[in-house]
């Protein structure tokens, strides 16, 4: 009997196109995610700050509620209720895959509402003569918006934004709830069937560490030469 | 459309017979809130003593507590969860592990469940009380250090009273995190509130009750947890800071 554990780390390498697999569907989940996640989250920033009361009730309701839901709550309803409501209000096939599509807009729009957060404090950092001065140069609010502060937010807020963007990968592990074969997925089913599951877990740590790490250094490096600049 | 909304499902006895369904809500709810304040104290702890190595004036010190709050930040909650759960044991010295590994299940999801959160939170928390030093004057601990307080005594005296009162709004979201979080604890079988919504819809096949109900229940817990910060907040503020009155 051995006292310690002997690893064994053969099956990685027969699995490595499937975990490729899994990792390039993260990477899709993710990528979505960030381009809708920003885009809907500008649009609730602007609807939060606006002078619309309804609007920026609805926006303030839509980032509270979905900032007190844990995300793998958020995830259950798009997995489990979500495809049900839709099977019986457009009369889908039951049965139709509506995972993927599930996934991209439950995280979508979970993550528009931390997203809306960085931008409105983005938009708020712009000094409030920018506004004064497009308006007194005769642009409309719209015009305003588009062509002289959200250009300056922006800057201020990539580092946030990209932070955000590297949460957000390591949050797709949570796709396992689903059963979807992500990166994370496809390293468990391959530790499960081989009986390997502290390698497959321990090489999925790793990986998602060398990334995220990797990145947000990248991320770090890019803030300090904005600070420069 | 033909659903048949049915909100007294929850005062029927469930299908163990010994409880209603409401009483599965609540055990999920006491389950999280147990699973949540139990993290957050050995969060703060740990974190607390990361935070102020990354701030002393020791390369070797802040170098560990740096790799430390690297590692486990950029590691997903969920992979980290599984190794602590299914990693860990097998690990350990054979016997240890099997003692481990006998012992009552709910006990070694919880037990499990609260190292990961801990552990996870308390590189975060170290984020925040390692900004906290760095944003307190530097003359104050110059001062500490020039009237004869050794350097422990000014992260004591000084430095780290300061530093804890201006991080509590950090610090009382990132328990709002913890309480967020523990619902991945769901994946290992642990019955918080999360795991009973599911058991809910199994079991009772009423789906939006169920789902409507738990994110309710969760919203309530959120709610508690804001007014009380508030409350800790303003007893908590400093003077002469930007946010007191």
């Amino acid at each position: 009997m051995h006292e310690i554990y002997e690893f064994d780390w053969s099956s990685i390498p027969g699995a490595l196109p499937y975990l490729m697999h899994g990792m390039v569907i993260s990477l899709e989940i993710t990528a979505s995610a960030v381009i809708f996640g920003i885009v809907w989250g500008t649009l609730l920033a602007m609807m939060r700050l606006s002078s619309i009361s309804p609007l920026s009730w609805f926006a303030a309701g839509y980032v509270n509620l979905f900032r007190s839901i844990p995300l793998v709550m958020v995830l259950l309803w798009f997995f489990l209720i979500i495809p049900h409501l839709l099977e019986t209000i457009f009369g889908f096939p039951r049965g139709t895959d509506l995972r993927f599509g599930s996934a991209i807009a439950g995280f979508a729009l979970f993550e528009a509402a931390y997203y809306a957060e960085i931008i409105r404090a983005g938009i708020q950092s712009v000094p409030k003569g920018q506004i004064s001065a497009a308006n007194a140069l005769g642009m409309t609010y719209g015009q305003g918006m588009w062509l002289v502060v959200l250009p300056q937010a922006f800057r201020n807020m990539v580092p946030l934004l990209l932070t955000q963007a590297i949460i957000l990968f390591q949050d797709t592990s949570l796709v396992y709830v689903s059963a979807l074969a992500d990166f994370f997925g496809a390293a468990y089913k391959v530790g499960d069937r081989d009986g390997r599951l502290v390698e497959m877990l321990l090489f999925a740590g790793a990986v998602y560490f060398i990334i995220c790490f990797a990145f947000s250094q990248l991320v770090r490096y890019y803030q300090k030469k904005l600070k420069v600049a | 459309m033909g659903y048949h909304w049915n909100w007294g499902v929850f005062l029927q006895p469930s299908a163990t017979g010994s409880d209603t369904y409401l009483g599965w809500m609540i055990s999920g709810v006491e389950m999280t809130v147990a699973l949540s304040l139990s993290a957050w104290v050995i969060a703060l702890l740990l974190g607390a003593v990361v935070g102020v190595l990354r701030t002393v004036p020791s390369n070797v010190l802040s170098g560990f507590a740096r790799a430390y709050v690297e590692l486990f930040r950029n590691i997903p909650l969920l992979v980290q969860l599984f190794i602590w759960y299914f990693v860990l044991p097998e690990l350990l010295p054979v016997s240890l592990g099997n003692a481990y590994k006998q012992s009552n299940p709910v006990v070694q999801q919880f037990l499990s469940a609260m190292l990961c959160l801990a552990l996870f939170t308390s590189a975060r928390v170290a984020e925040q009380v390692r900004s906290g030093i760095n944003s307190l004057p530097r003359g104050q601990k110059n001062a500490a250090l020039a009237i004869g307080f050794t350097l422990p005594q000014t992260y004591r005296y000084v430095m780290l009273p300061m530093a804890f009162r201006l991080i509590v709004p950090p610090l009382t979201s990132e328990f709002l995190n913890i309480l967020k979080n523990s619902a991945v604890c769901s994946t290992i079988g642990l019955l918080e509130l999360t795991a009973q919504g599911r058991q809910l819809l199994d079991y009772t096949a009423q789906p939006y009750e169920s789902f409507i109900a738990v994110t309710l229940a969760y919203l309530l817990l959120n709610t508690v947890v804001m007014f009380g910060m508030r409350w800790v907040e303003a007893r908590m503020r400093v003077p002469g800071y930007i946010g007191s009155k």
